[in-house]
């Protein structure tokens, strides 16, 4: 518990200097770093010719689009031929056509749902490549995609896609990254070209150790996060995360950029209506109150309460459950002092482990230091049910988009309530931008349950479960959330890589993601063109404690009671069979 | 069922189109236009086959036949209740659509050729711009502008005034509504509406709702409710192969029940009456909305942009203070001022006999008898001659006049009481007897009583007000600090008033203002919500998008509080509809699982007798909360002005944690009613 809240507590500490900085990067200004970074950046949009002008909403996601495409393709014939590339030191050989096409979409939409594991399915050249480098893209991208967002939704234009997707990758992914990288081989995390090695084990048997250049993997797997492993046991394994302090770094730096990005929002935010403000009282700007922007402004703080709230209700019911232990286990005359430790490792405990679970799908990385199919049921509802809500805190950039939708839809129906047409950040919200965002809602649940249905219904799709009854229904129900919420993790246990299952999960991941970040492009886009109108006491405001509130009971209201069926023939009757 | 009780918001007769019209709406054409309740009536169709056909989809049962049988009529229920609400609110529309229709006879119009011979034809033969004379007695044909004549008429088919208003050509009095009656002389008329097209059409239409479009944020409102609608579908349809795999069998008629609990039928089924109620009560307000958007945008208005003179002030002078000049004893200046006005029958000179009696005068009429001398512009003053002396009152450079020639004196003190008059914007009416001076008496332009306090609660909910007046700057900042208003226009013209609302709304407020004159009517259609008198002229009611029929300048206020009001209900009705479905997946899920699964009773927390029961339970109350709920939906929520956040909170804790608690209660209540039924029937 202690250990939960100090690790929480020095998280704040560094949470607002790195949400700062990335405020600036965000909102153009200018930084320390800025002699150095320009002329990083203009070189590469010298040489590469690239149109640094203001584009539309449509061109932005056009843009992302194409880029993300042209991703995909080089990295799907890179899997196809690695055998023959080079850095192949392992003999490993072609990945199949459709675990090639799950892991290229797995990767590209940030979600690093992974069918395969990294040290027989992978070359060295593929692991750099190919998933390091698309770590970097893929989390640049769906940054890239908030910020344009938030600036629509501020009235501004969205800006140019390959300067915020240059200037977060190589002002902040990148060093940061090198940072991280250089921790983790301090405390013992490989980082080698050289093929594995076999040694020989204490009770003299032989044993291969997989090796390669995993510290580098490690620092982007969560600074952008992404989550999937160099090694298919992922960060439960001494290579991946040794030590307490590596653990603590890779909580760490999957945690940052979702939270920084709500910083950014928020300092934009007040900004903008800081500005709006003194344009109409005539008041020069400098004479406003400027000291409360820092921080990260009171709109900002809202959605960080709201996100955070929802984070701590989750993490709270994973610690207990997880301290409670396993009744079964209880019942069969077993004492648990420490808990449920099934598919934990003892180096990091129950509190590390969920936190560690509970801030992998909520930041929705999806890396993993405990097996999430052996956490108990209420526990193993906490991540599941993050997933479904993919708002608590989510991925870089997007699950900050995603909580705009709730925030759109909490404006509208608070707005009426006080007799008023909802408006938000100023702008009102109307048939357009409610269409918008109600595809944005649909699209979630029609992925999840849809795939389901279709795995529990067919042949194929029966085939890849391993566990019976409720248990094996959690598992189909996490895998496909985990993948339409661009999460990765796996609930493992599930015999994943087949056609069905490869095809499915990429389906819903491509979706999960594409449809959802052009929507919400589509509605900054509506937004943005739109007058402002002004604020008066009758106007709804979004920044007090009673909207946080009704913020966190309309994301429990649309996305949990959505699922609920589901969770009740899930984890929930699981749960009560084993008599909680 | 509590609409019999309540007889405000409906009639028999009312009662009666309604139920026959809501039968007449189960036709899946008309269903169509509300996604929500149409998803309920093809339930109701599924349902009903299945009361036939029970094992269509293989399901099993006891009773099956029956309990689908029950689940239908429910629906059906559903339905007819969700129709009936809609049928309701549009009955009342009609009704007075039927008064309004009753004037709009064939009426014979007295055409004027071009040779200027007379020609008798039918009023719906006339064009625009041809020219009717109307003598006493007859209707007025249509709308139209009068070229000559003066005339009373009576308007009381419109605005139910029997006194009638006299209109002459020229000027802001010249405009005439068809369907009215000249009273006496005659007039000439050019008419300015097409057939079918004047006011009176035009309102009995939107009155009767045949024009009636969906407001930009219903739609927005109910592309929210058709989404979520989709997203329980959603759920549902992939529950039946989920649970399948956890080895329940879910019968599909009870998969049909959870959808139509989850979805939110209750706004989905009030939310046209919703719409149509609102506009049926600024009708009822004698206020014409031309469309429901107007009616919408008056809830968003910021800023009131209001005429001094009618809107605030009464326009009238009234005496509020008597001023002796020195020397002179209040009495005397008093009973003076009394005397002077016993036969006075303006409004200065009922004002001045209240304030002297208010004050103390006693003093009996026989007493003062004696000849009137009225007032006339040449003179400009009047009195009363009596047995004992001659008393005047009237404007200071007169009475000075007067006493002059008398060989009074005129006292040091006068001229600067008269200034002070002035200068705060009052009229100062100098009252002598003989050829002595009194002094002054205030006529003061009066604020309507009540004013205050109606732009203090504006102000407590944002709304700003500004004067506008043609008064110099110090009168009109007595009379705005008087009224409380947040900002004044003095010295106002018309091209003003549009610069006014101009700059509002270039800092994204939204303007609402009255007007009458032709010169309001760029102000009006420049404004977001523009509110013309019916008594103004034809263009300050063609720019305007709203027409008050009573011509009452101050309604705007009343008007802006019905929007908020609409918007309110709305909002909270769709939060009580959602927030519902707590209360209805703890009565269901439980249900449907526990027979594969017993442990899932523990989420029994309502502790409901059977699964059938639950499952039906929540089903009726499903049903039976719109009827509930259809005489807030006439009436609007409660509305008191208050701060945005607070105004939030209140709605928040009585719709939002009412509608969680509200059906816990309500259907363990109907569980237990229901309950041994059902055991009889064997279900």
């Amino acid at each position: 518990m202690i250990q939960i809240i100090c690790t929480l507590v020095l998280f704040l500490l560094i949470l607002f200097p790195v949400g700062n900085y990335i405020y600036h990067i965000s909102a153009g200004k200018k930084t320390w770093a800025d002699p150095l970074f320009d002329r990083v950046d203009n070189v590469i949009f010298k040489s590469l010719r690239i149109d640094r002008s203001p584009m539309s909403w449509k061109q932005y996601a056009l843009h992302l689009l194409l880029v993300n495409a042209c991703l995909v393709a080089a990295g799907y014939l890179i899997l196809r031929l690695q055998s023959v590339l080079f850095l192949n030191p392992n003999q490993i050989g072609n990945m199949e056509e459709s675990l090639s096409f799950n892991t290229i979409i797995s990767f590209m939409t940030n979600t690093n749902l992974q069918h395969y594991s990294g040290e027989s399915g992978l070359t060295y050249f593929s692991q750099m490549a190919v998933i390091i480098m698309m770590m970097f893209t893929s989390a640049a991208s769906g940054y890239a995609a908030c910020v344009a967002m938030v600036r629509g939704l501020l009235g501004q234009r969205m800006g140019n896609f390959y300067e915020d997707f240059t200037r977060i990758t190589t002002r902040f992914l990148i060093p940061a990254a090198l940072l991280v990288g250089l921790f983790l081989v301090w405390q013992g995390v490989p980082q080698t070209l050289a093929s594995n090695i076999t040694v020989t084990t204490l009770e003299g048997k032989f044993q291969n150790l997989a090796r390669g250049p995993i510290a580098a993997l490690e620092s982007i797997k969560h600074l952008g996060t992404n989550g999937g492993g160099f090694l298919g046991a992922n960060s439960s394994t001494p290579l991946e995360n040794p030590t307490i302090l590596t653990n603590l770094a890779e909580l760490y730096s999957m945690m940052i950029l979702p939270a920084a990005c709500v910083v950014t929002f928020g300092r934009m935010a007040y900004d903008t209506l800081r500005q709006r403000k003194a344009a109409n009282t005539k008041i020069s700007l400098s004479q406003t109150d400027s000291a409360r922007g820092k921080g990260m402004g009171k709109e900002g703080r809202t959605i960080f309460l709201v996100m955070s709230l929802l984070f701590l209700l989750g993490l709270g019911l994973c610690f207990w459950s997880e301290s409670q232990g396993n009744f079964a286990v209880e019942n069969s005359g077993i004492v648990q002092p420490a808990g449920n430790m099934e598919g934990k490792e003892v180096r990091f405990g129950i509190a590390q482990s969920s936190l560690f679970t509970t801030v992998t799908t909520s930041f929705t990385t999806g890396t993993v230091n405990n097996m999430h199919d052996t956490l108990t049921p209420m526990g193993g509802l906490v991540p599941l049910l993050h997933m479904m809500l993919n708002v608590v805190f989510g991925g870089a950039g997007v699950g900050l988009m995603n909580m705009l939708v709730y925030v759109i839809i909490a404006v509208f129906i608070c707005g009426l309530m006080i007799g008023r047409t909802p408006e938000y950040l100023n702008k009102k919200i109307e048939g357009r931008e409610m269409k918008l965002a109600a595809l944005c809602l649909i699209i979630h649940p029609l992925l999840i349950l849809g795939f389901s249905a279709l795995a529990v219904a067919c042949q194929s799709g029966l085939e890849g479960i391993t566990n019976p009854g409720f248990h094996g229904l959690t598992q189909v129900l996490y895998e496909f959330s985990s993948s339409a919420a661009n999460n990765g993790s796996g609930f493992e246990g599930l015999a994943d890589n087949t056609l069905f299952w490869n095809v499915t999960t990429g389906m819903a991941m491509f979706f999960g993601r594409y449809i959802s970040i052009v929507l919400q492009l589509g509605i900054a886009g509506s937004l943005m063109k739109k007058g402002c109108v002004s604020t008066s006491a009758g106007t709804l405001r979004t920044d007090t404690p009673t909207f946080a509130v009704v913020l966190v009971v309309v994301v429990y209201l649309f996305a949990a009671l959505t699922f609920l069926p589901a969770l009740a023939l899930g984890p929930i009757a699981e749960a009560l069979t084993l008599g909680i | 069922m509590r609409h019999h009780e309540s007889s405000k918001w409906i009639t028999k007769e009312i009662l009666g189109s309604s139920l026959k019209s809501a039968f007449y709406k189960l036709n899946p054409k008309v269903m169509m236009k509300n996604p929500v309740m149409f998803v309920v009536e093809i339930g109701f169709f599924i349902c009903l086959t299945l009361t036939f056909v029970p094992s269509l989809f293989h399901d099993k049962g006891t009773n099956l036949s029956l309990m689908n049988g029950i689940v239908a009529l429910i629906l059906f229920i559903t339905v007819l209740f969700a129709n009936f609400a809609e049928a309701v609110a549009e009955g009342r529309g009609k009704a007075q659509a039927e008064t309004l229709k009753k004037t709009k006879k064939d009426t014979q119009a007295r055409r004027i050729q071009a040779d200027g011979s007379e020609q008798w034809i039918s009023a719906s033969q006339l064009n625009k711009g041809d020219v009717v004379l109307v003598k006493a007695g007859e209707l007025i044909p249509n709308d139209g502008e009068i070229i000559a004549g003066v005339a009373s008429i009576d308007e009381s088919a419109i605005t139910g005034e029997s006194a009638p208003v006299l209109k002459e050509s020229g000027g802001d009095f010249a405009s005439v509504t068809g369907g009215t009656t000249v009273v006496s002389d005659w007039i000439q008329i050019r008419i300015t509406s097409e057939p079918g097209h004047s006011f009176l059409d035009k309102m009995i239409a939107l009155v009767e709702g045949a024009t009636r479009q969906k407001t930009p944020n219903e739609i927005a409102l109910n592309t929210l409710l058709v989404s979520l609608t989709l997203i329980f579908f959603i759920v549902i349809v992939t529950l039946y192969p989920i649970a399948l795999y956890s080895g329940v069998k879910i019968p599909i008629s009870t998969l049909i029940a959870l959808a139509v609990c989850l979805i939110p039928t209750t706004i989905g089924g009030l939310l046209s009456a919703i719409g149509i109620a609102g506009m049926d009560r600024v009708t009822r307000f004698n206020v014409i909305a031309t469309s429901g958007k107007a009616v919408e945008a008056c809830g968003d208005v910021d800023t009131l942009i209001l005429d001094k003179t009618g809107t605030i002030t009464f326009g009238n002078r009234l005496a509020s203070e008597f001023l002796p000049v020195s020397g002179v004893r209040p009495e005397a200046l008093r009973d003076a001022a009394w005397i002077s006005s016993l036969h006075d029958e303006t409004p200065e000179g009922k004002s001045t006999l209240e304030l002297a009696v208010k004050q103390g005068c006693r003093l009996d009429e026989a007493a003062a008898q004696g000849s009137f001398i009225e007032f006339s512009a040449s003179t400009r003053m009047s009195g009363q001659d009596t047995a004992n002396a001659k008393y005047r009152k009237g404007s200071s450079d007169a009475i000075i006049e007067v006493v002059r020639q008398l060989k009074g004196q005129v006292p040091a003190d006068l001229k600067e009481k008269v200034d002070h008059v002035s200068q705060l914007g009052g009229t100062p009416l100098v009252v002598c007897r003989d050829a002595e001076i009194l002094g002054v008496i205030y006529l003061k332009d009066t604020v309507k009583p009540g004013l205050v306090q109606r732009f203090e609660r504006l102000r407590k909910i944002g709304i700003k007000t500004i004067m506008c007046t043609g008064d110099n700057p110090l009168t009109a900042a007595t009379i705005a600090a008087e009224a409380g208003v947040d900002g004044y226009i003095a010295e106002c013209r018309p091209e003003d008033k549009i610069a006014a609302i101009k700059k509002e709304q270039a800092e994204g407020k939204l303007v609402a203002m009255t007007g009458d004159g032709t010169n309001d009517a760029p102000a009006l259609a420049q404004a977001d919500v523009g509110l013309a008198m019916n008594s103004g002229t034809s263009a300050a009611k063609e720019a305007a998008n709203m027409v008050d029929l009573d011509s009452d300048p101050t309604k705007i206020l009343e008007v802006v509080e019905i929007g908020k009001q609409l918007l309110m209900t709305r909002g909270s009705l769709t939060t009580f509809s959602i927030a519902n479905d707590i209360a209805k997946y703890f009565a269901i899920i439980p249900a449907i699982f526990s027979l594969a699964i017993p442990q899932m009773q523990v989420l029994n927390i309502m502790r409901l007798a059977s699964p059938s029961s639950a499952v039906l339970s929540a089903l009726i109350f499903n049903a039976v909360i719109i009827p509930c709920l259809i005489p807030l939906a006439m009436k609007g929520v409660h509305y008191k002005p208050m701060s945005a956040s607070k105004m939030l909170g209140r709605n928040l804790m009585i719709y939002g944690a009412g509608g969680i608690l509200c059906p816990f209660i309500g259907i363990k209540l109907i569980d237990l009613m229901i309950a041994p039924l059902l055991v009889c029937l064997g279900i």
